[in-house]
């Protein structure tokens, strides 16, 4: 199954140049793409994989960057060869590109029609009505229900995911030969990835264009990739289809990327990290560019540059594949080690109560600000948090997670119900009564670049909890005790009079770690700690996180969307779907036989590296809050909606062993179960 | 005691204000992340002309801010007296042609009066011409000699200036060279190639340009009136001088005024919000919807009033005059403090919610901690952004107000006093043109200097290109 090859890049080199050492964020890339085929390139942030694809399309920064050598070949056109004029010619319509951010990649002043309309204007002679039609075929196509009233639509509103069907009708509108598409789910949630990447599968189907896909997601790359090249700083350092790729990566940096994501089967291990960061690529490599954070790495990878070693239709760039350099033998049988982790087993008192918590934000309209509605971010969640435990709580975004953890440390005014922890009803004491619960009750977000102070040194940072947790005031005491807490997380105590810019994503984590351990927490709420991350990061942040559990016996409520860190991490998941927890259960109950159908579609829609085929198992995207629907919320996406669910809200029906669920499929009532199916 | 010190209102603040920003720049260097985009600043090329055009006009409005009483010889031995004049150290320092008075206008460099006279020639008999200066040119034998004198002196200067550059490259290469211990020879080429971090070259020339422009002025004004005098025969460049004290007053006593208001209540309707919000953002938009000029008009008329009243109060009319600057300030203050308000308003709105502030209260943090540990220091850039912007605004109010006759008190010299008589003088026939030139250039340098530095400042604290750095 060859067919013409479509797309060949040779030794491309864009480098960002600069009075001293240029920044060679890429380096000498060669691929090929054949026609029709999905292209995966793959790698964590920083290897070069965006300035990749925006090289070939010569849209890389400029003047900053600059393309220095390399050869692009397209269909016979050499790209590099053409004025910016020709170039026009190609770009959208020969080779149309989609980005990560739909929010930013729609003008937000111009309807979805105007712009549309535009990029089939550039391309094509047409007629307005023509140009309406294309557009409506082509909002059709990308499975966009109501165009008629969707092309006079502004890019506002709309969702994520349909203004993400809308660029793609836009780089489809020019009928491009190869799509390049730069993370085009990154930005979107399980179930709404699911149906996107459904749809680029069914339009390449039907149109045979080519797909070029950026992403750092293996799961992704699985599913949708005939061809897979992993990049690493700058360079390609494997290449393969998929079944080969997936089956027995070669390259050490590609199976690292395997053993560090969290799974079900390494909750009892450490998870393998890859030490130290990708290396700075202002500088004039001597060896292999992995070597210093290889396991498997000798002299001879420090001073010699490895060379493509291409075997039948794969090929790799590591000296251990080399017949010409002979490996030492000691390295080959080095085991991938994994040391044993003991499971933290959860008591049965309970660190946390949390009952009918509610917190609903008002609409407020007119001159005189009168509410004329309300946001019901969270309404009525019972959750219980026991000693030692991390209870995982999972959802698409907007349903209301990080609300639920900001009400229980008393960030946002909680409107009903009650948080109680150590006896006390923590939303009914004033701010005075709830200082010396603050600190034993602690948070670390998302986003480790904005959750630290710019203008504080990391000492003040830390030094900030300590004061304002009445612990240790004396100066001498207090040093050591932030050395000890930085050396906890596995930082060296010397940085401490350095500023947060100064740290990479991951250690910036740590550092909001060490942050809250300070104040000695009982109950530690984890926002989204790792999604912030890259997959080696963020298997450093896990592994940190489980031995801080295990050596204070803390309680995580885990707050993420990403399944695989719940599986690997969690005792007891806890599922939310706009506002509500709809199934709660053990880790087991809820993953291994999920009941309530919403649960079942999210699990469904996590790209898997074993199963490779896309699975849609949810239609439509998250109803607003503000206006949830009657009966059952998820009843407009549920397979298995009754008339019930339009009219009533499920209660809650207790299955086996503590395994809540709430739907009527489940629900014992006099007439027996309800359950049809 | 030969004199009395003199400490005005103005002064006192100017002292403070110029102590603070002393302790400031002491402060900053010892903090990286604070002092990278100062480094920055003076990393530019217009950041450094920028910054020396405006020292010096600091110096200038310092020097004229150390006011003095002179003793008066007097016949009583038990007690001293001053005179009535304050004089400032500036005043002293250019003692010549502050009290080298002509009769009337004379131009630049003139070496007769602008205006004819009856005069009596050597013979006896009366002649209408324009008669000499009583101070200028007197060391020349013959008047055509005038413009040979002038190329001398500025060639003199020149020479001066030159030796003085090349001294200072020398000694700064010298010092270098002790320094780093490199020869002299890589540490000249260092210097001709700019292969310095900082733009050694145009600070030279800038340093060239001030020492020989300052030369020159100083060695003319000895023989001449640079820029002529104005109607009661005052010499121009004296006005010129004075003024830059009352510019830089208004442009900086202002701010203070305007700053604590500002960010004071903008924080506070930003991170409180609620009813508190409700009430500042009410009382400044109400502030913004009444005409500024009427306000200050208003303002100074009562001042004027209660002056009037009152003269026993003030003990010089230079007191008077300072307590009618101080109130324009003052009122400037009051009714330009809303639009940084609503900035900060806006900043606090969006950094309350930060990850770090929410991370600062779960931990326990008190509002009075999170307020000035994590909003304020990140507030700080805006404020500093907007005052420098504001400045250059200021100090072409001031010129306005005087023009329109709200401004400062007719006795102080100030560019809109200045441009106010001016408007007589452009209706003249010939034109005198030399008085409006002269306030004009030296408010233009000043207020485009400033500007300079506000582009700067802002380049260096954008947080994009914080990213690229």
């Amino acid at each position: 199954m060859t067919s013409p090859v479509l797309l060949e890049v040779k030794g491309l080199k864009t480098w960002f140049l600069s009075k001293e050492q240029p920044f060679k964020a890429v380096d000498g890339i060669d691929f090929s793409i054949q026609q029709g085929e999905t292209f995966a390139l793959l790698g964590e942030s920083g290897c070069g994989k965006s300035i990749s694809a925006l090289s070939l399309l010569r849209l890389n920064p400029y003047p900053a960057s600059k393309i220095v050598a390399g050869e692009i070949n397209l269909n016979g056109l050499d790209l590099l060869k053409l004025s910016e004029a020709e170039m026009e010619s190609v770009r959208g319509r020969r080779v149309a590109m989609i980005f990560q951010e739909p929010q930013s990649s729609l003008n937000p002043v111009l309807t979805i029609g105007q712009q549309i309309g535009e990029t089939l204007r550039w391309h094509f002679k047409l007629s307005p009505q023509e140009i309406q039609q294309r557009s409506l075929k082509l909002l059709d196509s990308v499975g966009i229900p109501d165009p008629i009233r969707r092309l006079k639509e502004y890019p506002h509103q709309m969702s994520g995911g349909m203004k993400q069907r809308v660029m793609i009708a836009m780089a489809l509108a020019g009928e491009p030969e190869l799509l390049i598409a730069d993370e085009p789910t990154t930005a979107l949630d399980v179930t709404i990835q699911a149906q996107i990447l459904d749809l680029l599968k069914q339009i390449q189907r039907d149109t045979g264009m080519a797909i070029l896909l950026i992403t750092h997601d293996l799961g992704v790359a699985a599913q949708m990739a005939d061809h897979i090249a992993v990049m690493y700083a700058g360079q390609i350092v494997e290449q393969a289809d998929r079944q080969s790729f997936f089956a027995n990566p070669q390259h050490p940096y590609a199976k690292k990327l395997f053993e560090a994501l969290p799974s079900e089967q390494k909750r009892d291990q450490r998870l393998t990290v890859i030490k130290g960061n990708v290396p700075p690529l202002n500088q004039t490599f001597i060896g292999c560019r992995f070597a210093d954070r290889c396991d498997l790495a000798w002299d001879h990878c420090h001073q010699h540059e490895p060379s493509w070693i291409a075997t039948n239709e794969r090929g790799v760039r590591c000296h251990l594949y080399d017949p010409t350099v002979t490996a030492s033998a000691e390295n080959l049988l080095k085991p991938s080690h994994a040391s044993h982790l003991s499971d933290v087993v959860p008591s049965q008192i309970h660190a946390l109560d949390i009952r009918g918590l509610k917190v609903h934000f008002p609409i407020r309209k007119g001159i005189l600000q009168r509410q004329v509605g309300q946001v019901k971010a969270v309404d009525g969640v019972n959750l219980t948090l026991h000693n030692a435990e991390t209870l995982a709580l999972v959802g698409e975004s907007g349903c209301g997670k990080t609300t639920v953890g900001k009400g229980i440390l008393q960030l946002v005014e909680v409107t009903a119900g009650e948080v109680r922890f150590q006896g006390k009803v923590l939303n009914r004491l004033s701010q005075r009564q709830l200082k010396p619960y603050r600190g034993q009750l602690q948070i670390i977000f998302q986003d480790p670049f904005s959750s630290m102070n710019p203008r504080m040194t990391i000492e003040q940072v830390i030094d900030e909890a300590i004061s304002a947790s009445k612990f240790r005031k004396e100066p001498a005491a207090k040093t050591k005790y932030i050395d000890s807490l930085l050396e906890r997380v596995g930082l060296r105590a010397d940085i401490r009079h350095r500023y947060p810019h100064e740290f990479s994503g991951g250690q910036r984590q740590r550092i909001c770690i060490a942050r809250a351990l300070a104040t000695e927490p009982e109950v530690i709420v984890c926002d989204e700690p790792t999604s912030a991350l890259d997959v080696s990061v963020q298997a450093q942040i896990l592994n940190l996180l489980r031995d801080i559990q295990h050596e204070f016996g803390l309680s995580f409520l885990f707050i993420t969307h990403n399944i695989g860190v719940v599986d690997y991490l969690a005792h007891r998941v806890a599922v939310m779907y706009l506002g509500r927890i709809v199934e709660q259960g053990t880790r087991q109950q809820v993953l291994d036989a999920p009941k309530h159908p919403y649960t079942q579609a999210l699990l469904a829609a996590v790209p898997d590296l074993n199963k490779q085929e896309l699975q849609v198992a949810v239609r439509g995207e998250l109803p607003s809050p503000a206006n949830p629907p009657a009966g059952c919320h998820f009843h407009q996406r549920c397979q298995h909606v009754m008339p019930i669910c339009h009219e009533n809200y499920p209660p809650l029906t207790v299955l086996e062993n503590g395994h809540q669920v709430n739907c009527f499929l489940y629900e014992e009532n006099e007439y027996g179960s309800t359950n049809t199916n | 005691m030969p004199f009395l010190p003199v400490f005005l209102w103005t002064d006192i603040l100017i002292f403070i204000l110029l102590a603070v920003i002393t302790a400031g720049i002491f402060y900053l260097r010892s903090k990286p992340h604070l002092r990278a985009p100062w480094v920055m600043v003076m990393q530019r090329k217009r950041g450094v002309i920028s910054v020396i055009i405006l020292l010096s006009y600091v110096t200038i409005g310092f020097l004229d801010s150390l006011h003095f009483r002179v003793a008066l010889a007097s016949a009583d031995n038990n007690q001293q007296h001053y005179s009535t004049e304050v004089l400032s150290v500036l005043d002293w320092m250019v003692s010549p042609i502050r009290t080298q008075v002509e009769k009337t206008y004379s131009a630049p460099l003139a070496t007769r009066l602008f205006v004819k006279e009856m005069q009596v020639v050597k013979g006896g008999q009366l002649e209408y011409s324009h008669p000499r200066l009583e101070y200028a040119a007197q060391h020349l034998t013959s008047e055509t000699e005038k413009w040979a004198d002038v190329r001398n002196i500025v060639l003199k200067s020149t020479f001066a200036s030159i030796t003085f550059i090349v001294l200072l490259i020398a000694l700064y290469i010298v010092y270098r060279k002790l320094r780093y211990q490199h020869a002299l020879l890589t540490e000249l080429k260092r210097l001709m190639h700019g292969q310095s971090d900082y733009p050694v070259r145009t600070f030279y020339l800038m340093i060239f340009l001030l020492v020989w422009i300052s030369v020159t002025l100083v060695m003319l004004s000895q023989y001449y009136h640079v820029f002529g005098t104005d109607k009661v025969g005052q010499s121009v460049l004296y006005q010129a001088l004075k003024s830059v004290r009352t510019g830089l007053a208004i442009g900086t006593l202002t701010t203070l005024i305007m700053l604590p208001l500002a960010i004071f209540l903008g924080i506070s309707a930003g991170y409180f919000r609620g009813w508190i919000d409700d009430v500042i953002q009410y009382i400044y938009t109400t502030l913004n919807s009444i005409p500024g000029v009427l306000l200050i008009a208003a303002a100074v008329l009562m001042l004027q009033v209660y002056m009037n009243t009152n003269p026993d109060h003030f003990a010089t009319i230079a007191e008077r005059a300072d307590m009618r600057l101080l109130f324009l300030c003052l009122i400037l203050g009051v009714t330009s403090w809303t639009g940084l308000c609503r900035i900060l308003r806006g900043e606090t709105l969006k950094l309350r919610e930060a990850e770090y502030v929410l991370a600062a209260r779960s931990l326990g943090a008190s509002n009075f901690s999170i307020l000035h540990r994590h909003i304020l220091p990140n507030l700080m850039h805006i404020v500093l952004i907007t005052v420098v912007l504001d400045f250059s605004g200021l100090v072409l109010a001031e010129a306005v107000l005087s023009y329109v006759g709200v401004g400062v008190d007719p006795s102080m010299i100030s560019w809109g006093n200045m441009i106010n008589s001016a408007r007589l003088e452009m209706a003249r026939e010939p034109v005198v043109w030399w008085s409006l030139t002269a306030a004009f250039i030296s408010m233009f340098i000043l207020v485009l200097a400033a500007n300079l530095f506000a582009d700067v400042v802002r380049d260096a604290f954008d947080p994009r290109m914080q990213g690229a750095r």
